[in-house]
C-alpha cells in the first residue's frame, strides 16, 4: 500500500469547506469514543457540549464574548500565516495590549470631568502595544534571520510574568488588601453593554467590525494582494515589487495589534480591572481558530463560534457531567490535526495505491 | 531481492540484430491528464552510445525514471537480455547494473563528497577502503575528487564528477547520462567524452540525453528521437544533418522568425556602467565590472552557460537586487541603480524573469491576479489600494488574446496553463506594456516550437517599434536568430558585444567556456 | 566540604538538564531528517501524565518510563502521519499536538494529582558512590540521567559513524536527491520524528517520576519549548545540545537560589531570564552564523510528496 499525493493545479471551492466540516465530524465521533471512555453517555455530552449552549440566552451571549477575541486575534494571525510567517506568540500580544491599555484606566482612575476620551485611548494604547510587543520578534526575523517560531513563544512568558510584575507592583491596588490586582475601572474606561442587564458588552461589535475589514483587505486591496502572494509564490512576490522585510513587519504588527485590542477589548469589557491572568489561553486557541477557517475572514469567525460553543459546552459538561475541562481542550487539538489532514484532499489528489511500497500495479 | 523474473506473458522480441542488453517496449506514463510517454519503444546495446533525442517536454527525462526506477510506467515493460525486468526502485535498476548521473545532480550539498558517494553503496563499504576507491578511479579515469570537501564548495564540473565517480563505482552495464554538457564548459565537456569513450570501449552501454546535435552527432551511431512523447524515428546521427535531426525533433510546426530588416538604432535606453555585486548566496555568481549598452531599437543577446551570472544580472536590471552605485544602472539617461523594480517599471522597463513558475507568475493564483502582479504599478488595476477586478480581468484578456494564449475556463489558474503557453502569457503581459526598455531571461526555455517562434517574432517587433531588448539566452541558435549583437557572460564578466553578423557559434562557444579572449572573434 | 556543595551543585544542575537532553536529543533526530516537530511539549506532558499512571498502576518505574516513552512515540505517530504521510504544514501539525497533548495529559493524569511517588532509584555503588566530591555525581543517578548520557553518545555515534545515520542526515539535507538516487524519504522521517517522540516522553516521564515526583497539570511548564529551543541553540550537534542544557540547568538552579537569597530583583524578572536567554542564544547563533553551506538541515520544515 502507498500513497500517492498529486498536487492540485486548482482548488476547488466545494472541498475547501467540506474537508473541516468533515474534520469536524471526524473529531466529533472520536471525542464521543473518548467520554464514552470516560464513563458518561456521547448522547448527553453531546447535547451538553453544542445543543445546550445555544438554547440559553445568558449562553448565547457567552459564546459571543469568546468568539470575539478568538476571531480577533486568529483574523490578525490569519495575516501571518497567510505569509509563511509563523507567529505563535498572540497569547503575549494578547497580554501586553490588555496591559497596556488596562494602565490607562488605571492611571485615569478617578479622572473629573471630561472623560469621553479615556476608552477609545485604552483601546488605541492597547492595539498599539500589542503591534509593539509583535515587532520585536519581526524585527529580529528581518534584521538577523533569528526564526520567528521561538521567539515569538518565549515573548509570551515574559509577557505574562510582565503582567503578573506589575499587578503585584506599581499597578496594584493601594486600597485592595494586597491582592494582586488593580483598582476597578471607572465607568468612562468600561466597555458599554449592549442591552440593559445582559453580559454582552461593545467589544462584540470591535471584533466584527474589525473581522470585517480584514476581510475587505486581503480579497480587495493591493495588500490583501500582497500578503497572498508572498505566502503562495515568495519570488514572484519580489517580482511584483512587494518587499519581505516590510510585509513581515506590517503583518506581524497587524496580528499583534489585533491581539492586543483583544486583550484590553476583554480587560475592558469583562474583567474591568487587571489581573495577574487575562485570558484563559486565547492567544493559543486563536490558532486552531485561524487553521480552522481556512486563514480566511469569513470562515474564521465561524470558527470562532465554533470553539467558543465547544469551550462553553465544555464548562457546562465540567458541572453537568463531571467531564474535565482538559477533555475540550483535548478536543481542539484533535480538531486542529484533522482539519490539517482533511486539507490534503484539498491540496492534493490522494491516491492509494495497492501492492507493496515499491510495488508497480498489477497489469 | 528478485529483480529479474521470467512471465509468462511473451517477452517484446528485438525488432532487429541481436538480443539487446536493455530494452523498453510499449512505454506509457501518465501524469494524471498529462501523457508524457506515449507508447515508447528503446533498444540499447552493450558497447554503444545510444542518443535519446528531444526538445525539452519531449518525454526524455520521464523515460529515463522509468528506466533508473523512479517512476513506474502506466503501461509497457522494460527487459534485460530479453529477461521482464521489475525497476520498483533505484536500489533495483543498480543491481541489475543501470547507474545514472543526473542534470539536476542527486547531491547534497552539505555532505562531504565522500558521503555523497557512500550513500548508494553497498553496506560494507564504507570509509577508507571507499576513499581508495574514489583515489584509484579517479588516477583511473582523470576523474579527480576530495572525498572530504562538502558539495556545497565544489563548481558544476567537480560536482559532475561526483556523480560519475558514484555510478561507475557500481561497475555499470549501462550509464544513462541526462543532459551531462548542460553545466560544463567546453573543456570540461571534452574530458568527459573522452570518458564516455572509454566507457563505451569497455563495453559498456550508454544512454546520452541531450538536445545538443553536435555532441550527439560526435558521440554517437544511434539515435531514438522522441517528439511529444513519442518515439518518431531512429537513425544515425552521423549520417543525418543537423538540419534533418532539428527537424524530426521539432516537427515541422516550425514557424520562421522574420528578422529586423535594416534596424535604425535609436538613441541609448540601457546602459550598465561597471556594475560589480558581490555574489549573493553560496551558490552564486558575483558580477566583476559588467558594462553594457543597448539602443533603441537593438536586440542585445546575452550569451552563456547556466550559473554563469545570468540569474545575478537579471536581479541587477530588474532591480530584484539594487545596485550598490545607483549611476551603474541608468534607463533612458537616467540613474536608477538605488530604485527597486517597480520604480523600474514606472519609468518604462518590462522584465521577465527565467522561471515562469513561481517567478514570472504564481501558479496558483488566477491569470488576471497574474496580470496584477507585475502590471500595478503601470496599469490601471488599483484605485485607493483597492483592486479593480474587472481592470485586471480585462487586462489579462487582452494578453490573451493578443498572444493566443490556449487555455481552459474564464480565468483559470497560471500553473494550470502549459509551459508554452503560460510563457506566451508572461512575455505578452509585459510587451503589452509597450516598455522601452525589455529584459528577457531565457525567453523560450522548454517551450514549444510554434510557441518559442511567437515570442521571438513579438521580441523583433517590439524592438522595430523603438524599444531596446536585452535578451539572456543559453540557445545559441536563438540568439543568432534573433539578437543584433552578442556579448558573453562567463563567471560573472561579461565581454565586450560584437554584430552577430561578424561573429560565429565556434567564437561565441569558446568564450562561454572561459576563453581569455575579450570579444568574441570575427568570423574569418 | 566545598567539594561536596559544588558536587550538591553539579547533581541539581544534571537534574535539571536531563529531561532537555531527552526531548532535546530527540528532536534533533526528527529535525536531522527534515522534520521540525513542535509539538514536544505535548509529547512531553502526556509522557509525563502516563508514565505516572503506568507507574501507579503497576508500582514499577521502569514500566512507568516505558509508558512515558510510548505515549510519546503514539503522539509523534500522529505528528508523523500528519505531516511525512499527508504532507500537512509541520508547525500547525506541531501546535496541534502540543494542544491534543496538554488536554490528554489532563485527562490521565486527573486520578493522580497530589499523590507522592518515591523517586526513581538511584545508583548505589559502595564505595564508589561515597567517593567525596564526585561519587554521588558519578556513581549515585537515576537510570534516566545514565540514559540520557548514553543516548547522547549514541546519537552521536548513530548519525556520523553509521550507514543509516548518513541516509537521515542526507535526506534531512536535500529530500529531493535522495528521493533520486532511491533513499526511502518518508520512511526514514517516520521513524525519526517516532524516535523524537520517544525521546520527549522519556524525559516527561523523568519529570514525574524521578525529578518532582508526582504529577501535576502543565508541569513540563515550557521545557518541551526550551528543549526546541536547544536544537537551534546546539546548531544541531548532539554534544552541544548536552552542553546548552546543563547551561540551561544551570541557569535554572542558580535562579531558584537567587530567588531564595532575595536578590532585590522581582522574582519575575528571574523567572523570564530562561526565555530571554533564549532569545538571546537564537540572536547570538544567527549572528554568528557560518559562512557558506548551511549549519540548518536544508529541508527542515519542507514538505515533501514524492511522484511516481
Amino acid at each position: 500500500m502507498r500513497l500517492d499525493l498529486v498536487p492540485r493545479t486548482r482548488r476547488a471551492p466545494v472541498l475547501d469547506i467540506l474537508s473541516p466540516a468533515l474534520a469536524f465530524a471526524a473529531a466529533v465521533v472520536i471525542g464521543g469514543v473518548m467520554v464514552a471512555a470516560l464513563g458518561v453517555s456521547p448522547a448527553d455530552a453531546f447535547v451538553t457540549y453544542f445543543v445546550a449552549p445555544l438554547s440559553e440566552v445568558w449562553s448565547l451571549q457567552e459564546i459571543a464574548l469568546k468568539a470575539a477575541p478568538l476571531a480577533l486575534i486568529a483574523t490578525g494571525l490569519a495575516f501571518c500565516y497567510r505569509a509563511n510567517l509563523w507567529n505563535i506568540g498572540a497569547e503575549g500580544h494578547f497580554v501586553v495590549g490588555g496591559l497596556a491599555g488596562g494602565w490607562v484606566g488605571v492611571a485615569t482612575h478617578g479622572a473629573a470631568g471630561f472623560t469621553l476620551w479615556v476608552l477609545p485611548a485604552m483601546l488605541v494604547a492597547g492595539a498599539l502595544a500589542g503591534a509593539a510587543y509583535a515587532l520585536i520578534p519581526a524585527v529580529l526575523k528581518v534584521r538577523l534571520g533569528v526564526s520567528e517560531i521561538l521567539t515569538s513563544l518565549m515573548l509570551v512568558y515574559v509577557a505574562q510574568l510582565l503582567l503578573d510584575y506589575m499587578v503585584r507592583g506599581p499597578l496594584r491596588d493601594p486600597a485592595g488588601y494586597n491582592f494582586p490586582q488593580s483598582v476597578g475601572f471607572d465607568a468612562a474606561a468600561r466597555l458599554p453593554y449592549l442591552m440593559e442587564g445582559e453580559t454582552l458588552h461593545a467589544g462584540v461589535l470591535i471584533a466584527f467590525l474589525a473581522v470585517a475589514l480584514a476581510a475587505v483587505v486581503l480579497a480587495h486591496t493591493l495588500f490583501g494582494f500582497e500578503v497572498r502572494v508572498v505566502g503562495a509564490s515568495p519570488r514572484a512576490a519580489r517580482f511584483a515589487g512587494f518587499s519581505d522585510a516590510r510585509l513581515t513587519l506590517s503583518v506581524f504588527a497587524i496580528s499583534g495589534g489585533a491581539a492586543g485590542l483583544a486583550g484590553i477589548v476583554e480587560v475592558a469589557g469583562k474583567i474591568g480591572q487587571l489581573q495577574p491572568e487575562i485570558s484563559p489561553g486565547y492567544g493559543f486557541t486563536a490558532i486552531i481558530v485561524a487553521f480552522l477557517g481556512r486563514l480566511s475572514p469569513p470562515g474564521i469567525l465561524v470558527a470562532a463560534l465554533v470553539i467558543a460553543l465547544t469551550t462553553i459546552g465544555g464548562e457546562g459538561a465540567q458541572i453537568d457531567l463531571k467531564l474535565p475541562l482538559d477533555l475540550t481542550r483535548a478536543f481542539q487539538g484533535l480538531l486542529l490535526g484533522l482539519v490539517l489532514g482533511a486539507d490534503v484532499f484539498a491540496r492534493y489528489h490522494v491516491r492509494l495505491v495497492p501492492g507493496g511500497p515499491s510495488g508497480r500495479p498489477a497489469s | 531481492m528478485e529483480a529479474v523474473r521470467s512471465l509468462s506473458a511473451p517477452v517484446p522480441r528485438a525488432k532487429a540484430g541481436p538480443t539487446p542488453l536493455f530494452g523498453a517496449y510499449g512505454i506509457v506514463k501518465r501524469f494524471g491528464s498529462f501523457t508524457a510517454n506515449d507508447g515508447v519503444d528503446l533498444e540499447i546495446r552493450a558497447g554503444e552510445i545510444h542518443a535519446l533525442l528531444g526538445e525539452n517536454g519531449a518525454g526524455k527525462s520521464t523515460l529515463m525514471k522509468i528506466l533508473y526506477g523512479l517512476l513506474e510506467p502506466t503501461e509497457g515493460v522494460v527487459t534485460h537480455k530479453g529477461d521482464i525486468v521489475q525497476l520498483p526502485n533505484p536500489e533495483a535498476a543498480r543491481q541489475l547494473g543501470i547507474g545514472m548521473v543526473f542534470q539536476h545532480f542527486s547531491l547534497c550539498e552539505n555532505l562531504t563528497v565522500a558521503e555523497n558517494i557512500a550513500l548508494v553503496m553497498p553496506k560494507d563499504l564504507s570509509g577508507r577502503a571507499l576513499a581508495d576507491r574514489i583515489a584509484r578511479l579517479g588516477i583511473d579515469y582523470g576523474l579527480h575528487l576530495e572525498p572530504d570537501r562538502p558539495v556545497w564548495s565544489l563548481s558544476a564540473g567537480e560536482r559532475q564528477r561526483i556523480e560519475i565517480v558514484r555510478c561507475l563505482l557500481q561497475d555499470p552495464k549501462l550509464v544513462i547520462l541526462d543532459e551531462p554538457t548542460s553545466v560544463l564548459t567546453p573543456g570540461e565537456a571534452e574530458a568527459l567524452f573522452t570518458v564516455l569513450e572509454r566507457l563505451r570501449q569497455e563495453g559498456r552501454a550508454l544512454l546520452y540525453i541531450s538536445h545538443r546535435l553536435d555532441e550527439v552527432r560526435r558521440l554517437c551511431v544511434r539515435a531514438t528521437i522522441l517528439r511529444a512523447g513519442k518515439v518518431v524515428g531512429t537513425c544515425n546521427p552521423r549520417e543525418e544533418t543537423a538540419r534533418s535531426l532539428a527537424a524530426m525533433m521539432v516537427g515541422n510546426a516550425v514557424r520562421a522568425v522574420t528578422p529586423q530588416e535594416g534596424a535604425t538604432l535609436g538613441k541609448e535606453r540601457l546602459r550598465l556602467d561597471r556594475l560589480a555585486l558581490p555574489a549573493p548566496g553560496l551558490h552564486a555568481t558575483a558580477l566583476r565590472d559588467v558594462s553594457l549598452s543597448v539602443a533603441g531599437g537593438e536586440i542585445l543577446g546575452i550569451a552563456g552557460i547556466a550559473g554563469n551570472g545570468q540569474a545575478e544580472l537579471f536581479a541587477a536590471l530588474s532591480g530584484e537586487t539594487r545596485a550598490p552605485d545607483r549611476e551603474a544602472v541608468r534607463l533612458d539617461g537616467a540613474p536608477v541603480g538605488a530604485l527597486g523594480i517597480n520604480a523600474r517599471r514606472r519609468l518604462g522597463a518590462g522584465f521577465v524573469p527565467e522561471e515562469r513558475n513561481g517567478h514570472a507568475a504564481a501558479p496558483l493564483m488566477s491569470l488576471s491576479e497574474n496580470a496584477l502582479l507585475s502590471r500595478h504599478p503601470t496599469a490601471p488595476l488599483t484605485r485607493f489600494g483597492l483592486i479593480r477586478p474587472g481592470a485586471a480581468r480585462d487586462l489579462a484578456r487582452r494578453v490573451i488574446e493578443a498572444f493566443d494564449v490556449r487555455k481552459a475556463g474564464p480565468d483559470p489558474a497560471a500553473g494550470t496553463l502549459s509551459g508554452g503557453n503560460l510563457q506566451k502569457f508572461v512575455v505578452g503581459r509585459e510587451i503589452l506594456a509597450e516598455p522601452g526598455v525589455l529584459v528577457i531571461n531565457q525567453p523560450t526555455w522548454g517551450v514549444d516550437a510554434a510557441a518559442a517562434a511567437h515570442i521571438r517574432q513579438a521580441v523583433i517587433d517590439l524592438a522595430a517599434r523603438g524599444a531596446a531588448i536585452l535578451v539572456i539566452s543559453q540557445d545559441l541558435d536563438e540568439l543568432f536568430e534573433i539578437a543584433g549583437s552578442i556579448a558573453v557572460l562567463h563567471d560573472g564578466t561579461l565581454s565586450a558585444a560584437v554584430p552577430s553578423a561578424e561573429t560565429t557559434r565556434e567564437a561565441v562557444g569558446l568564450l562561454m567556456g572561459g576563453s581569455s579572449d575579450a570579444a568574441p572573434a570575427p568570423a574569418p | 566540604m566545598t567539594l561536596d556543595i559544588v558536587q550538591m551543585v553539579l547533581v541539581t544542575v544534571l537534574a535539571a538538564a536531563t529531561p532537555l537532553i531527552l526531548a532535546g536529543i530527540g528532536e534533533l533526530v526528527a529535525e536531522r531528517s527534515g522534520v521540525l516537530n513542535l509539538g514536544v511539549e505535548g509529547m512531553m506532558i502526556f509522557g509525563a501524565a502516563v508514565s505516572f499512571a503506568v507507574a501507579m498502576q503497576t508500582g514499577s518505574t521502569v514500566l512507568g518510563a516505558l509508558g512515558g516513552a510510548g505515549a510519546g512515540l503514539l503522539l509523534a505517530a500522529l505528528f508523523g502521519i500528519l505531516t511525512v504521510g499527508l504532507a500537512a504544514n509541520q508547525v500547525a501539525s506541531g501546535l496541534s499536538l502540543t494542544i491534543l497533548g496538554l488536554g490528554l495529559s489532563g485527562l490521565v493524569g486527573a486520578n493522580y494529582v497530589g499523590i507522592k511517588r518515591d523517586p526513581a532509584p538511584h545508583l548505589a555503588i559502595p564505595g564508589l558512590t561515597d567517593l567525596p566530591g564526585i561519587g554521588h555525581l558519578v556513581f549515585g543517578q537515576d537510570g534516566f540521567v545514565y540514559a540520557a548520557v548514553a543516548l547522547v553518545a549514541a546519537v552521536s555515534w548513530f548519525l556520523w559513524r553509521t550507514r543509516a545515520g548518513l541516509m537521515l542526515r542526507a535526506i534531512g539535507d536535500d529530500h529531493v536527491a535522495t528521493h533520486a538516487l532511491g533513499l526511502k524519504v518518508r520512511r526514514v522521517r517516520f521513524l525519526s520524528v517516532l524516535f523524537g517522540g520517544a525521546c520527549a516522553g522519556l524525559g516527561g516521564a523523568y519529570l514525574a517520576l524521578a525529578y518532582t515526583p508526582f504529577w501535576s497539570p502543565g508541569m513540563t511548564a515550557g521545557r518541551g519549548w526550551i528543549a526546541l529551543a536547544l536544537v537551534v541553540f546546539a546548531s544541531w550537534r548532539p554534544l552541544r545540545v548536552a552542553a546548552g542544557a546543563l547551561l540551561f540547568g544551570g541557569a535554572t538552579v542558580l535562579q531558584l537560589h537567587a530567588q531564595a537569597a532575595g536578590l532585590g530583583l522581582p522574582g519575575q524578572f528571574l523567572s523570564a531570564l530562561p526565555y530571554l536567554a533564549t532569545i538571546l542564544a537564537l540572536v547570538l547563533l544567527s549572528l554568528g552564523q557560518r559562512q557558506g553551506g548551511s549549519l540548518a538541515p536544508a529541508a527542515l520544515g519542507r514538505v515533501f510528496t514524492p511522484s511516481r
